[in-house]
């Protein structure tokens, strides 16, 4: 049976739910009405009047190649940062849960990072990405030139990649860690007595009881990647070389706030929600009914 | 079939002891029943067997090869878990056939061989389904076969019983000890529940605070337990222990002043002993015989059972439990006239705990 308060009249939940309301309604729902209406007209830059459009700005937008290899770009970002993030956590909760040398230190020290603001972290990988005195100066050493994402695009995306899958190892390592930890001992002890290695067991035993989570992860991460990059971008390359790390999110910010074209940056936001909600409902709908052991 | 032996086997936790070194020598084909009240250490000792648990000091060998450093896949151990640990993802048939398959062996005799346990076991029309479609006794039937699957040389048991209701416990109990009977393999079983090592047991061995306090067989342990704690532990109801101080002439006096007789107690007088005897070995009622020397147990309350009512009262300043068979009839009122029988009694040393043999003459 369902459990649930009710209420003896209508409007004690009514006012329950208010606060609520105002709060997501001030901070979402206004502005993205807002910016829905401003993508279907012209802005003026410094303000005074608009004109209604229609649905040019899309148009522009999506016949423009520049902005499609920004949506290349983001999805390279996504799956890339996605990827490394859920693999290094899963690798250092697998550690951690065999109880490795040190894994009491690492259970709190790696949740550390997810709590460090994007463009603070991003300042920190500045400097030890910096191609003259950073830690892989080293490589310049070797062969010059080798790494500078300040002239490379290419090294440019590694840098922001590593640089945001480091802040969402320590928040996936947790989910990894606690999944791991529910997974009843004595199924990997069976697994032992017949025959498996730890190997083995990891992929046999461990890792399939893990797909709920690695769904759950999947999701966050990529939608993450995808809102949440904009602080190290902005600190480590400002989008640069080139625009070769110019993803959909700091293009929107830079025509908007620095090209002053607020229309095609509203209509951009709206491209950018509606993928990410088709994503998220995407993934929900057709990969978590194959997730669950009931 | 390979035989065990334990060789002053302990087990601590950082500085506290939960097992202390150990000697048990099981037999090839053997069903030993490793019994104990909960926290007992005897699933620890079941697990150092298995080699899911590092021993501390000692010596394990199985089938005369020491284990000491071999990991669980190498000693040829098969183990039923308490809660099955079925793998939730897979289906009955690969869950059974698991261990065949990291063994590397080749799919048809697989399948094969998966049908062959399952119809040992009934389980032939749910090969197909996921542990969590299974009742509780299916589930146990499921881990008990991917343990036979192996054809190991050891059967380990921990507690595979406690989680299914009374009836199944009763059928599962037989169906274990046949197939063990018709497999030979060696079988350690581990429980709190003495109804399941009397019934199970080659032989027992009752554990108490990471100590073996008797080592025997289910007859042995029942008619001469070695300890005040076998004595209480094993039974049911348990088994009345009187402290008293051995007095002159061959007799045991309790505080309250009741004198019992113990022909050939050879003791020094004053040593603190304490006199056991089972509730079902009194001679009561109209049972009790006329020159026998009879007492009276004044009654507190009586349990009906049906085939026998537990008559609950004090006797030589004691709590006293009697046990009197349907067909004698008595009243609250004028409580129990009973005897002791000489040769039911159990006579242990106060200070020590263990038993002192007044019975050795008589064996």
């Amino acid at each position: 049976m369902e459990k649930r308060a009710t209420f003896g009249s209508w409007w004690i939940g009514i006012a329950f739910a208010v606060p609520q309301v105002i709060l997501i309604f001030t901070f979402f729902y206004w502005p993205a009405g807002e910016a829905i209406y401003w993508s279907l007209t012209l802005q003026q830059p410094w303000g005074g009047g608009n004109i209604w459009v229609g649905l040019d700005n899309f148009r522009q937008i999506l016949d423009d190649p520049i902005y499609w290899a920004s949506v290349l770009r983001s999805v390279v970002f996504a799956v890339a940062s996605t990827g490394l993030a859920m693999g290094g956590a899963l690798i250092l909760a697998v550690f951690v849960d065999r109880e490795c040398t040190g894994s009491r230190l690492y259970r709190v020290v790696l949740i550390w990072p997810y709590g460090i603001a994007a463009p603070a972290l991003g300042l920190a990988f500045r400097f030890l990405m910096a191609p003259e005195a950073g830690f892989l100066a080293f490589l310049n050493q070797i062969a010059p030139g080798l790494w500078d994402p300040g002239l490379n695009g290419t090294d440019a995306m590694i840098e922001i990649i590593v640089a945001f899958s480091w802040k969402y190892v320590g928040y996936d390592f947790i989910f990894f860690l606690s999944a791991l930890q529910a997974i009843p001992r004595a199924q990997i002890e069976a697994a032992a007595l017949d025959g498996a290695g730890w190997l083995r067991r990891l992929r046999d035993i461990q890792l399939p009881l893990l797909t709920p989570t690695v769904f759950f992860l999947l999701v966050i991460d990529l939608t993450e990647s995808f809102q949440d990059s904009f602080g190290i971008v902005d600190i480590m390359t400002a989008g640069g070389p080139a625009r070769a790390t110019e993803l959909m999110v700091y293009k929107i910010y830079f025509d908007g706030f620095r090209g002053f074209d607020y229309s095609g940056a509203a209509a951009q936001s709206i491209i950018l929600m509606v993928l990410i909600m088709l994503l998220t409902v995407l993934q929900f709908r057709f990969i978590e009914r194959r997730v669950h052991y009931k | 079939m390979a035989e065990i032996s334990l060789r002053h086997v302990a087990k601590s936790y950082g500085r506290t002891p939960v097992v202390h070194a150990i000697d048990l020598e099981v037999a090839a084909g053997e069903f030993i029943v490793i019994l104990g009240p909960s926290g007992c250490g005897k699933s620890t000792l079941l697990r150092m067997i298995a080699g899911l648990e590092a021993i501390t000091a000692g010596e394990i060998a199985i089938g005369g090869r020491v284990v000491n450093d071999l990991e669980p896949r190498e000693r040829g151990c098969a183990m039923v878990f308490q809660n099955y640990a079925l793998y939730p993802h897979m289906t009955v048939a690969d869950n059974i056939g698991y261990a065949l398959k990291v063994a590397g062996v080749a799919k048809a005799e697989r399948l094969a061989r998966i049908e062959k346990v399952a119809d040992a076991l009934g389980l032939r029309d749910l090969l197909g389904r996921r542990p969590a479609q299974l009742s509780g006794g299916q589930r146990q039937r499921v881990a008990m076969g991917r343990a036979m699957i192996r054809e190991p040389a050891v059967f380990l048991f921990d507690e595979p019983l406690s989680n299914l209701d009374a009836e199944l416990r009763v059928r599962m109990r037989v169906e274990i000890r046949k197939l063990h009977d018709r497999l030979g393999a060696t079988s350690i079983f581990v429980t709190h529940d003495q109804v399941e090592a009397m019934t199970l047991a080659d032989r027992i061995v009752v554990l108490h605070g990471g100590r073996v306090e008797q080592i025997g067989t289910p007859y042995a342990i029942y008619h001469q337990p070695a300890s005040h704690f076998v004595a209480g532990f094993i039974g049911s109801p348990a088994m009345n222990r009187l402290d008293g101080r051995v007095g002159p002439a061959a007799t045991v006096v309790f505080a309250d002043g009741t004198t019992i007789a113990v022909p050939d107690l050879d003791l020094p007088e004053g040593q603190a002993v304490t006199l056991g005897i089972r509730p079902e070995d009194l001679r009561v009622g109209s049972e009790a015989p006329e020159d026998g020397i009879r007492h009276r147990l004044a009654i507190d309350f009586v349990e009906h059972l049906g085939p026998a009512a537990l008559v609950h009262g004090r006797f030589a300043g004691h709590d006293f439990v009697a046990s009197v068979p349907r067909h004698i009839a008595f009243t609250v009122v004028e409580g129990l006239t009973f005897t002791m029988p000489v040769e039911t009694m159990h006579l242990f040393d106060s200070t020590t705990g263990r038993r002192i043999g007044i019975d050795a003459a008589r064996e």
